[in-house]
């Protein structure tokens, strides 16, 4: 998201203060990006954020680093591959038997310990359950600050990050600088930033750190893991199309537009936030700032406003069309095609002519 | 077992209105909520305290209005409401509320008893930074138990428990002891409605209210602006597409019409999706 309406009056004392960085933290440099390594295979948030970590870096004239904290051997060394492929320069790793299963205890401890002693000035995680249980932590560790949920990441011209998120339940964006303190901290959520070029590169410079930590000093075991079955796990952030309803649709009654709509076009359903919070939808479903984040190649709401917690969830795909009968709805704002009609009645009638369009007939005539 | 549940009062956020003008918050007749999530951890506590007995206390920090929120969580059979309200506290960010929370946890142990778990919902629907739970966990040393489906066992003679925890593509079996801090994920119960007992109870029940000192803060250079490190610089509102979305003309239209119109506007654009649709559909 881009450009500015209008500046509202400073937000509290401190908005104008300068940020003067105290003599111990002036030495911390370069930019540290968390490769979310989980059961053998990275998060693919992590290489999103080593494409803005690289653009962070570059702008500072700083390294980009990778922080790999994962179980001794193969699994770790790869996912060290994949950062440089990704673009770092460098990568931290700490191999341990204790970090085969994500657990607070010694992944802050791991964290907490390579920040103290290679002092970063940036550091990103993505916003997973498994980064914000961590960047808490290491944040509260450190007394640094923290800002969540981040839609666009820059560098001020005096080196410091600007860091800008939906606030207010979503309604409107803030930048936010953290003071006095480092490591600067930030949370991306997947798919929020775009997933750089690959390219293949040997392995640079490894840094390679040990966890000075037992088992014994650990109190949480991990008993079993037991995987999603794929029923549950609604596809959505990987979507090529996706149909979502919004409170236009009335009831709850009514979701079967959509869900009808989605089916021909063979399509993933979502919906906004107030339908997950009227229980109309399950949480997997939604889409927006505290949902998923899709960047489908077509995405059609119907009935959706576009609060900007929908907005910065949406934003990224290829077109967006709109229906909804307000034609000063904020959606209309950011749609490509928009069209002023009741959702509950055009969605069917949408889906017909889908149907008609895509019947095997006109297939065939397409394959021709 | 002494529970404590941290809530959040917060604006009904389907009711918030941006000024078209101003582009600020028209708080103006927005009502306040319990903070939804904060339901989950809420009614998980009261859950654990009706098997094995005891006592929750709920606390906030937040201006004294926020005292309705304590209120509605006495309904609903909460048995004692703490406030931490100070002007010291405003302005702060997570780590100084996270401080200032600890801080008065400290001293709810003191005055009613040491707390063998500290709930909080896994995210405020106001700040979504789900930071304030592990900030808590951190500062107080307690072992930190985030999106928390279920409660699967507890040993209170060991001070063991067991959870399902969310994690990506799956579920955690962790076993940990307490005192712990779960952050109690949504959807994984229904608030209660609360007996008439406690509506009753509610109503009398004097909220205990705090202020730094009370709590016994003393360094508030933690506190509020001051001991936060991060500081909001600018808030706007986004700003529109160069471009609006192109109108489709509804007007003396069939509905079958308007829709072939509509497809033939997104091939129009995108020609390659009519080919994927057609393999991809039923």
């Amino acid at each position: 998201m881009s450009s500015v309406n209008r500046e509202t009056p400073p937000h509290g004392g401190r908005a104008g203060m300068k940020k003067d960085l105290p003599e111990r933290f002036r030495d911390y440099r370069h930019v540290w990006v968390f490769i979310e390594l989980e059961r053998g295979e990275v998060h693919p948030v992590s290489f999103e954020l080593l494409g803005e970590g690289r653009k962070l870096a570059d702008k500072l004239g700083v390294e980009l680093a990778g922080v790999v904290l994962g179980p001794t051997g193969e699994a770790s060394w790869q996912a060290v591959a994949q950062a440089f492929a990704y673009g770092a320069d460098l990568a931290y790793i700490v191999e341990s038997p204790l970090l085969v299963d994500y657990r607070n205890e010694p992944f802050t401890k791991a964290m907490t310990d390579l920040v103290n002693s290679y002092k970063p000035e940036i550091l990103l995680l993505g916003a997973t359950m498994r980064g914000r249980d961590l960047a808490g932590s290491v944040a509260t560790t450190l007394l640094t600050g923290l800002t969540a949920d981040c839609t666009q990441l820059d560098v001020d011209p005096d080196g410091s990050l600007a860091a800008t998120r939906p606030t207010f339940g979503g309604s409107l964006l803030c930048t936010i600088y953290t003071l006095n303190c480092r490591p600067q901290m930030a949370t991306v959520r997947p798919r929020v930033m775009p997933l750089p070029q690959r390219e293949e590169k040997p392995v640079g410079r490894v840094i390679q750190y040990k966890l000075s930590m037992l088992e014994d000093e650990i109190v949480t075991k991990v008993l079993a893991f037991l995987p999603d079955t794929q029923s549950v796990k609604a596809n959505l952030a990987f979507a090529d199309v996706v149909v979502a309803g919004g409170l236009g649709l009335g009831g709850a009654e009514n979701l079967q537009v959509v869900t009808k709509l989605a089916r021909t076009l063979g399509a993933e359903y979502g919906c906004s936030r107030p339908l997950v919070q009227k229980g109309w939808m399950p949480a997997e479903r939604q889409i927006g700032q505290t949902g998923k984040t899709i960047r489908p190649k077509l995405y059609i709401a119907a009935g959706i406003s576009g609060a900007i917690q929908h907005r910065v969830g949406v934003e990224s795909a290829d077109l967006i069309v709109a229906v909804n009968t307000d034609p000063n709805a904020p959606i209309f704002d950011f749609a490509h095609i928009g069209i002023t009609t009741d959702a509950i009645r055009f969605l069917p009638a949408l889906t017909e002519a889908f149907t008609r369009r895509l019947s095997p007939h006109s297939r065939d005539k397409l394959a021709s | 077992m002494h529970i404590i549940v941290c809530i959040k009062q917060v604006p009904d956020s389907a009711q918030i209105r941006v000024h078209p003008v101003t582009n600020t918050i028209m708080r103006q007749g927005v009502p306040t909520i319990i903070n939804p999530y904060d339901l989950f951890a809420l009614e998980a506590a009261l859950s654990l305290r009706d098997i094995v007995g005891g006592e929750v206390t709920v606390l906030t920090m937040g201006p004294p209005m926020a005292e309705d929120a304590l209120r509605k969580a006495l309904t609903y059979g909460a048995d004692r409401a703490v406030l931490l309200t100070d002007r010291f506290f405003a302005g702060s960010d997570t780590l100084a509320t996270s401080f200032a929370l600890s801080q008065a946890i400290c001293k709810i142990a003191e005055a009613f008893g040491p707390p063998d778990m500290v709930f909080t919902g896994k995210q405020t629907i106001d700040g979504d930074t789900a930071q304030v739970g592990p900030g808590i966990a951190k500062r107080l040393g307690l072992l930190q138990l985030t999106y928390v489906a279920k409660i699967a066992s507890l040993n209170l003679d060991a001070h063991e428990i067991t959870v399902e925890r969310r994690a990506e593509g799956g579920m955690q079996m962790l076993k940990t002891k307490f005192p712990c801090l779960i952050t109690m994920l949504e959807g994984t119960n229904e608030i209660r409605r609360g007996s008439l007992d406690d509506a009753l109870r509610a109503a009398r029940s004097q909220i205990v209210k705090w202020s730094a000192a009370d709590a016994g803060i003393e360094d508030l250079s933690k506190c509020g602006l001051r001991g936060s490190p991060t500081v909001v610089k600018r808030v706007f509102a986004p700003a529109s597409r160069a471009v609006k979305a192109v109108q489709i003309d509804t007007a003396d239209k069939l509905l079958r019409d308007l829709a072939d119109e509509l497809i033939a506007a997104i091939f129009a654009r995108r020609p390659a999706l009519e080919h994927e649709l057609a393999f991809e559909g039923a």
